[in-house]
């Protein structure tokens, strides 16, 4: 019997040489093994991972195997999972893999990403089954009751946004996903579109049902064409299946989904602006009344979430709202699928109950820097995000407690900087997006913002002195203040998180 | 010498016509073009304006509002370079210069051989891999200037 052997097809892992890998596996002993293709595990520097089944069934991990090294390790006895340096042992049983609570990603790096019987094997549908036989009001209760909040970043509560969309009177309603992941940092969105789409498709089908929409589209970022290939070959596997469609598993709803690309403008993730794109329009952001719920796609109500908010509605259907929010601190309940990015020597996704430090984060799982150099500064939450110091990194991530210290949570991103990274710099660069990435609707922001990097040149340059600190520091609170969506309204975050934890760098001569 | 041959022509009605009916095509069209062509001539413009009953003025300002969308013709393959902080983290100011400087264009420009665009990214979604770079769709992790040259290398023979 072949020897079944698993391999990441995750862009990322294409990006360390899993095809090239998988290529030579196949070269070399495809009369011998079947090689699945897998979502990535998360452990990002141990791509490319092999795993292969051994006589127990069990799943053993070597990595990271480059194609070079693939003949040494078929004669060392890979397919009989022999020991060897780069074998890993399981996953499960990995200190990383182990301590992490995966609900959202439960599949991910597990199954055949676009095999709807691998999934249904994997508890997969169980979700919308359930929301089959309840009423709209009864599925909104539960997303409701299980606590979860707008992954996209601003942590509204679903159910509530749900809620508002189900009590609406219109022929039309559509549910959108926000796949534009426009924050550096964050990459949680596209694991979970590679590695497990149909629970993404699945999260959208429940949403549809619940508020009565028939048609979801999602709005996907252009630089993720991996992303793009597996969403639409799992939704062609879900329609043929009759999971999408005319009659949804049989019970007589319409449901059916399509995948549109976006075209490289960070503030496409905006959600009006997003709803601006998807019409055809230049993506300039609406002014908000009246929100999306109340008249958001062509004009109708329109439920619009982040894809992990909506892929975590199927776990919430299937084991029940008390399930999902027994995990979590205060008001930020469940999980969140946290990315450790930057100089980290461990860098991946860790799917944690909130609650769980920086710290731990940045060095128990992250493993401290990648450079061996302290790590000065982490920005959390994307390119909108706070810069934070060392004598924070004891905070619990949790919305609150972010909030009160003047972050962010965001996205759920962290990137790590090394003793090396100059701050004045990073601060100049967040105007510099700004600038760049502004849709030119409002002052504030769009001038603002070329005049935040002109100021930091010359800060830089040492030409300004505390006055050039006193500017910034009014130009912030102009933008802050007087933009309309978040772009101009948080790059204060950055810019000023830097000035005021270190301020040595904006002092310095160069 | 016009931008667009006859052939191109049949290749927009062709893209225009397999749009019709969807709701907000634009831009799914402008993708569709901008894959078959390698960019969006002014003709093409024209043509899309026509076919969708919008003004010229409409359409041009969408493809001047998305940085993915190209007003020029392109090399053989587009190299992207990601800038945004992650990849700072690991030092990508180095990979950028390199590019810079190997194909002896700015970001936007196009090597003087016409095999490679560079443009600049923000993100790629490699985070924990930086520098990251992409090559027609094709993603590259840890990129330093040295595996650079033997990524560009490799595509320069394509
Ligand atoms: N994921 C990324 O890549 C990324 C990038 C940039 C910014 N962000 C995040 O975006 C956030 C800002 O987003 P925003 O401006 O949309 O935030 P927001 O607080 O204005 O809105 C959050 C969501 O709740 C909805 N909402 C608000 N009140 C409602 C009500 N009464 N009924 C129903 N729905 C309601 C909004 O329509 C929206 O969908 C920031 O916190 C930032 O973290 C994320
Ligand atoms: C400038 C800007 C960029 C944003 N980019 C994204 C994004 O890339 N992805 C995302 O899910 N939300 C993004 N958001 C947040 C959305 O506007 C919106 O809050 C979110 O899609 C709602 O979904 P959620 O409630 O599930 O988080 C952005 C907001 C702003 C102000
Ligand atoms: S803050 Fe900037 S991006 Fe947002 S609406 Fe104003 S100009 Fe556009
Ligand atoms: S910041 Fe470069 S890939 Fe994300």
């Amino acid at each position: 019997m072949a020897t079944r052997i698993y391999v990441s097809r995750d862009a990322a892992a294409q990006a360390l040489g899993a095809d090239e890998t998988a290529a030579a596996l196949l070269a070399a002993a495809g009369a011998e093994i079947e090689l699945v293709r897998v979502g990535s595990r998360g452990m990002v520097w141990l791509e490319p991972l092999v795993e292969v089944t051994d006589a127990a069934g069990q799943r053993i991990a070597y990595g990271p195997v480059m194609a070079e090294q693939v003949t040494e390790l078929l004669g060392a006895g890979l397919l009989q999972a022999a020991p060897h340096p780069l074998r890993l042992g399981r996953v499960e049983d990995m200190p990383y893999f182990a301590k992490q609570e995966r609900l959202t990603f439960a599949r991910v790096g597990i199954i055949d990403p676009v095999s709807v019987d691998e999934y249904v094997a994997h508890g997969g549908y169980e979700g919308l089954k359930r929301a089959l036989t309840l009423d709209g009001a009864t599925i909104v209760q539960e997303v409701t009751d299980s606590g979860l909040r707008g992954r996209g970043g601003a942590a509204f509560p679903t159910g509530i946004k749900w809620k508002t969309v189900l009590q609406q009177e219109t022929a039309q309603k559509y549910v959108v996903c926000n796949a534009d992941e426009g924050d550096s940092g964050t990459f949680s969105d596209r694991m979970l579109m590679e590695g497990d789409p149909l629970c993404l498709v699945e999260g959208m089908t429940i949403a549809g049902v619940a508020v009565g929409a028939t048609q979801g589209y999602i709005y996907l970022r252009s630089e993720y064409p991996h992303a793009q290939v597996a969403l639409e070959q799992a939704i062609a596997a879900a329609r043929s299946r009759g999971y999408l469609g005319r009659d949804v598993c049989g019970s007589g709803k319409a449901f059916d989904l399509e995948v549109r690309m976006g075209a490289g403008a960070y503030i496409c993730g905006e959600e009006t602006s997003l709803l601006e794109s998807l019409e055809g329009n230049r993506a300039e952001v609406r002014y908000r009344p009246p929100l999306p719920a109340i008249k958001g796609l062509f004009g109708q109500p329109t439920v619009i979430n982040n894809v992990i908010s909506l892929a975590s509605v199927p776990v919430i259907l299937q084991r029940g709202a008390a399930h999902y929010r027994d995990f979590g601190m205060g008001r930020s309940r469940g999980t969140l699928p946290i990315q450790l990015a930057g100089n980290l020597l461990h860098g991946g996704l860790v799917e944690k109950a909130f609650g769980v430090t920086l710290r731990e984060l940045l060095y128990d799982f992250g493993g401290g820097s990648a450079s061996g150099r302290p790590i000065r500064a982490v920005q959390v939450g994307g390119p909108l995000g706070a810069y934070i110091p060392e004598s924070q990194f004891d905070t619990p991530l949790d919305y609150e407690a972010f909030t009160a210290i003047g972050a962010l949570v965001g996205h759920g991103g962290i990137v790590a900087f090394d003793d090396t990274v100059d701050m004045a710099h990073m601060a100049r660069y967040a105007m510099e997006f700004c600038a760049a990435e502004s849709c030119g609707k409002c002052t504030p922001c769009r001038i603002g913002s070329t005049r935040g990097v002109e100021l930091m040149d010359r800060i830089i340059d040492g030409k300004e002195g505390q006055g050039g600190i006193d500017q910034l520091t009014d130009l912030c609170e102009t933008m802050q203040h007087g933009s309309l969506c978040g772009l101009g309204g948080m790059t204060p975050f950055p810019v000023m998180s830097a000035v005021k934890h270190f301020a040595a760098d904006f002092a310095r001569k160069r | 010498m016009a931008e667009i041959d006859s052939e191109h022509t049949l290749t927009v009605d062709r893209i225009l016509a397999a749009h019709a009916g969807r709701p907000g095509p634009l831009l799914p069209v402008l993708h569709d073009v901008q894959n078959q062509l390698g960019w969006i001539p002014s003709e093409a413009i024209a043509q899309i304006a026509l076919g969708l009953n919008l003004s010229r003025a409409d359409v041009h300002g969408v493809v001047s509002f998305y940085h993915h969308f190209r007003t020029h013709p392109v090399g053989r393959h587009i190299v992207q370079v990601c800038r945004a902080e992650a990849c700072q983290a690991w030092n990508c100011q180095a990979t950028e210069a390199h590019a810079q400087k190997r194909l002896g264009v700015d970001y936007g420009g196009t090597s003087a051989d016409g095999c490679f665009t560079l443009e600049a990214a923000y993100c790629l979604g490699n985070c924990a891999a930086g520098p990251s770079v992409m090559v027609d769709g094709k993603l590259y992790g840890r990129v330093t200037p040295q595996r650079l040259d033997t990524v560009l290398d490799d595509w320069s023979k394509r």
